[in-house]
């Protein structure tokens, strides 16, 4: 994953992956992910929306060792909470790469105003120059959150800014005002 | 009056035990079909339970099973399917024709049968059964391996090769001739071709006469337009069952999911019916004589469609296990060599076709059931393993 060239942001995936789509009649599709260590994962996609996750075996490169069955939604919740890992994964890069850009992770206090409402309503890239880039919630993540996204207390916002921007954002949340 | 009450009870007392059967079947891991065909064998002509007034039920039925069982076949696969199987796996679908059609076809000369039961033999030898194959799949969890896509375009394209092969063996068995043959192969390859491109193409069209979201107008009309095209089709010597598995691939997207789900449990009602009805309609003591030439064929044409498997796997660049695997995988023979062979006895070719059939479907789907499930035997696996590993160790030996 080394590369001598001057990363951008967005190297950290899709380089040297190869996701292989094999066709299953009358069953569905399978996508194969052979990682850097030569383990092969399946994953084959129902037509009934079902799914199934593979790990194939080491010694029988064709079998899979463990199968697990995830419904529609437990797809999705894995999916998210990958995507969510793999972009706090970028957002580490990006702060090394770009001196000056810090990422934070801004707890919503119970007193801020902007509990119930929605991510837009904090204007929060407008007045700050931040960027709210995940919402870290129970134990779920919403990632590349909306503005129409809800707010609620206790919300773990994850944001990229300049230290001073990220300053103003945490003094704007606690309870609506800027720093003068 | 009193007919129908005995009809009542006859169908119900039978697809009552028809019920508790497949359950069993189900308990063990296997195919009820062969226990529905040796119940259809206990019953009927030459059985020890004769049958007062459901013969008629029994005969209608498994006419209507026939068409089902194409009906969903061709709902399960969608016209780009099929013409990317074809596409990618074109040699391997020669090569199984190849492999275990001439098997069939050798025995039924050698019993003095004649050429048109060598066209019958060779195609109840030829095909797979995607019904059983697919549930072993299923059951023993192998959806997700590399070979399987090899396994299922196989059986993608044997049933393809029926909508030309059945129009063929319809008209040949009729007596109308090799130019009737030769019309009749013409007539459903046009016919299946256009019905390829309308399906490809205007999918929507065929498709939008039915709503997805509305059941009972679902069940009625593709049921009805099915019955109607497989009617036309017998009509002009194309053989029903063609005609059913064309209206299935024309029907696409939702509404054949939707057409799936509604018309599977008339499906599993009329292809029992239609099990039952082949076993009612064969003697069980004409079995006894067509016995060892049953044996020998199960015996030699699993051996083939293991090579099949074999081939096509290290085609598709499977290792050693995964290529046991495919082979054996492919092994039962069902639902395609009774229809092959029903249409054939109707037609008053050859009456022992019907009994070999019975009993080399009985013996493959039995011994296939049990092939399948080897690869996941310990002895299997270690087996695998001691051919891997020494390789390594012994093959300096040499130099020392």
């Amino acid at each position: 994953m080394e590369s001598a060239a001057p990363a951008s942001a967005d190297t950290v995936s899709g380089v040297g992956v190869r996701i292989e789509k094999v066709d299953l009649p009358g069953i569905g599709t399978r996508h194969d992910i052979v990682t850097e260590d030569g383990r092969r994962i399946g994953i084959v996609s129902h037509r009934t929306g079902e799914r199934e996750l593979a790990v194939f075996d080491d010694v029988d490169p064709d079998a899979c060792r463990e199968r697990v069955s995830l419904s529609e939604d437990e797809a999705l919740a894995l999916a998210d909470v990958l995507g969510a890992s793999v972009m706090l994964g970028q957002l580490a890069g990006i702060r090394e790469q770009a001196a000056g850009l810090f990422t934070e992770q801004l707890l919503l206090p119970a007193s801020s105003p902007f509990v119930g409402g929605r991510l837009g309503d904090t204007k929060a890239r407008t007045l700050t120059g931040t960027s709210i880039v995940a919402i870290v919630r129970d134990s779920e993540v919403v990632p590349s959150p909306t503005p129409q996204t809800e707010l609620r207390a206790g919300d773990t916002l994850i944001v990229v800014g300049t230290r001073p921007a990220l300053e103003t954002l945490a003094r704007l949340l606690a309870d609506g005002t800027l720093p003068s | 009056m009193h007919g129908t009450t005995l009809l009542l009870i006859e169908v119900g007392a039978l697809l009552l035990a028809l019920g508790l059967l497949s359950r069993v079947a189900d308990r063990f891991g296997f195919s009820p079909i062969p226990l529905f065909l040796i119940i259809g064998l206990l019953i009927g002509e030459g059985g020890m339970i004769p049958l007062e007034e459901s013969g008629e039920f029994f005969a209608i039925g498994s006419e209507i099973g026939v068409i089902l069982l194409l009906l969903m076949l061709g709902l399960e696969y969608t016209a780009t399917e099929l013409v990317q199987s074809l596409r990618r796996s074109r040699r391997a679908g020669l090569v199984d024709a190849l492999l275990n059609a001439v098997p069939g076809a050798a025995m039924a000369l050698i019993l003095g049968w004649g050429p048109v039961a060598a066209v019958a033999l060779a195609g109840i030898t030829w095909i797979s059964s995607s019904g059983v194959i697919a549930k072993v799949l299923r059951d023993l969890g192998r959806l997700s391996n590399r070979e399987t896509p090899t396994i299922l375009s196989i059986l993608v394209i044997e049933d393809l090769a029926m909508a030309f092969y059945l129009p063929v063996l319809s008209a040949l068995v009729i007596g109308a001739g090799l130019l009737a043959g030769a019309t009749a192969l013409v007539i459903a390859v046009l016919v299946a071709l256009l019905i390829l491109y309308l399906a490809l193409r205007h999918g929507r069209i065929v498709s939008a006469l039915f709503s997805p979201h509305h059941a009972e107008s679902l069940v009625l009309g593709v049921l009805g337009l099915t019955m109607l095209v497989a009617g036309i089709a017998q009509q002009v010597n194309v053989s029903a069952a063609v005609g059913a598995f064309l209206v299935g691939i024309a029907i696409s997207g939702q509404v054949a999911r939707s057409a799936e789900i509604v018309l599977s449990p008339l499906r599993d009602l009329f292809a029992a019916v239609f099990f039952v009805f082949f076993g009612i309609a064969t003697d069980p003591a004409d079995i006894v004589p067509v016995l060892v030439p049953a044996i020998i064929l199960a015996i030699v044409t699993m051996a083939t469609k293991v090579a099949t498997g074999w081939i096509a796997a290290r085609r598709a660049g499977i290792a050693l296990p995964g290529r046991w695997r495919a082979g054996l995988t492919l092994t039962p023979r069902g639902e395609f060599s009774i229809v092959i062979a029903g249409l054939a006895v109707a037609a008053g070719l050859q009456p022992q076709l019907a009994p070999l059939a019975t009993a080399y479907v009985l013996i493959t789907i039995i011994a296939g059931s049990i092939l399948a499930r080897v690869p996941d035997t310990d002895w299997f696996k270690q087996r695998m393993l001691a051919r891997r590993l020494p390789a390594r160790p012994t093959a300096p030996a040499p130099a020392g």
